[in-house]
């Protein structure tokens, strides 16, 4: 295969962020927005993950989905780490209004406010929506 | 940023996230599909998009479809197709919450 088919060397690097906002077994948007976080995580772009609503829920301590037939991808979470994507992002409204703090979630975060997440998602150059 | 809804406000909550999120510098809020039921007139939701601090836009054609063009809410800027595009075009970026 002919090297013009590679992709460009120090092409532009685009902020993207993954918004989270579903829980994790109910339905597939979790596991698949995992994927394509992953997926990403090839192509040398500025990623982050934000977990709203009940996309916190993703990063609850103690998954265990033996009973359910389910596989239990939160392990990944703390993973994402050794493929340079590090900027996990939960907004402390969606957190508390489920009675949850900062040690119950298995990964380390950046925890915000709900003004200070708004800002964040303005900066990005694409936002994609789980 | 341009926040396209496209479920029913009484359905789901990605209305009011959006409304509780967003930055309102710069934002708008694109209402389709079913997220046009938010900006009927008298609706529960009425008053939080009166307050959302960002100007409201309601796609003509999925209001027609659900008999509501008379029903809406004052305030609201009803956009055909390509005043959509003008609004994806018109902001730095779009998130369409699902």
């Amino acid at each position: 295969m002919s090297d013009d088919m590679d992709f460009e060397e120090g092409g532009a690097v685009k902020k993207f962020m993954f918004v989270n906002r579903k829980a994790p077994y109910g339905t597939v948007y979790a596991l698949e927005g995992l994927e394509v976080v992953l997926i990403s995580a090839a192509f040398d772009q500025d990623v982050s993950l934000a977990f709203v609503d009940d996309g916190v829920f993703q990063l609850v301590k103690g998954q265990k989905t033996d009973g359910v037939e389910m596989k239990n991808f939160s392990p990944t979470y703390r993973a994402l780490e050794g493929y340079d994507i590090e900027k996990l992002y939960v907004e402390r409204e969606s957190m508390e209004a489920r009675g949850l703090t900062e040690d119950d979630l298995l990964v380390d975060v950046q925890i915000m406010s709900a003004a200070e997440m708004g800002d964040m998602m303005a900066q990005q150059d694409v936002v994609i929506s789980f | 940023m341009l926040h396209i809804v496209n479920k029913s406000p009484f359905d789901t909550g990605s209305l009011a996230s959006v409304l509780r999120v967003a930055k309102k510098d710069g934002g708008a809020v694109l209402l389709i599909e079913d997220g046009v039921y938010a900006a009927v007139k008298n609706s529960a939701t009425e008053a939080s998009l009166k307050a959302a601090g960002m100007p409201v836009y309601v796609l003509q054609a999925d209001a027609d479809a659900r008999g509501l063009q008379s029903r809406l809410m004052d305030g609201v800027n009803m956009v055909d197709y390509g005043g959509f595009v003008d609004l994806v075009a018109g902001h730095d970026n779009v998130q369409s919450w699902l």
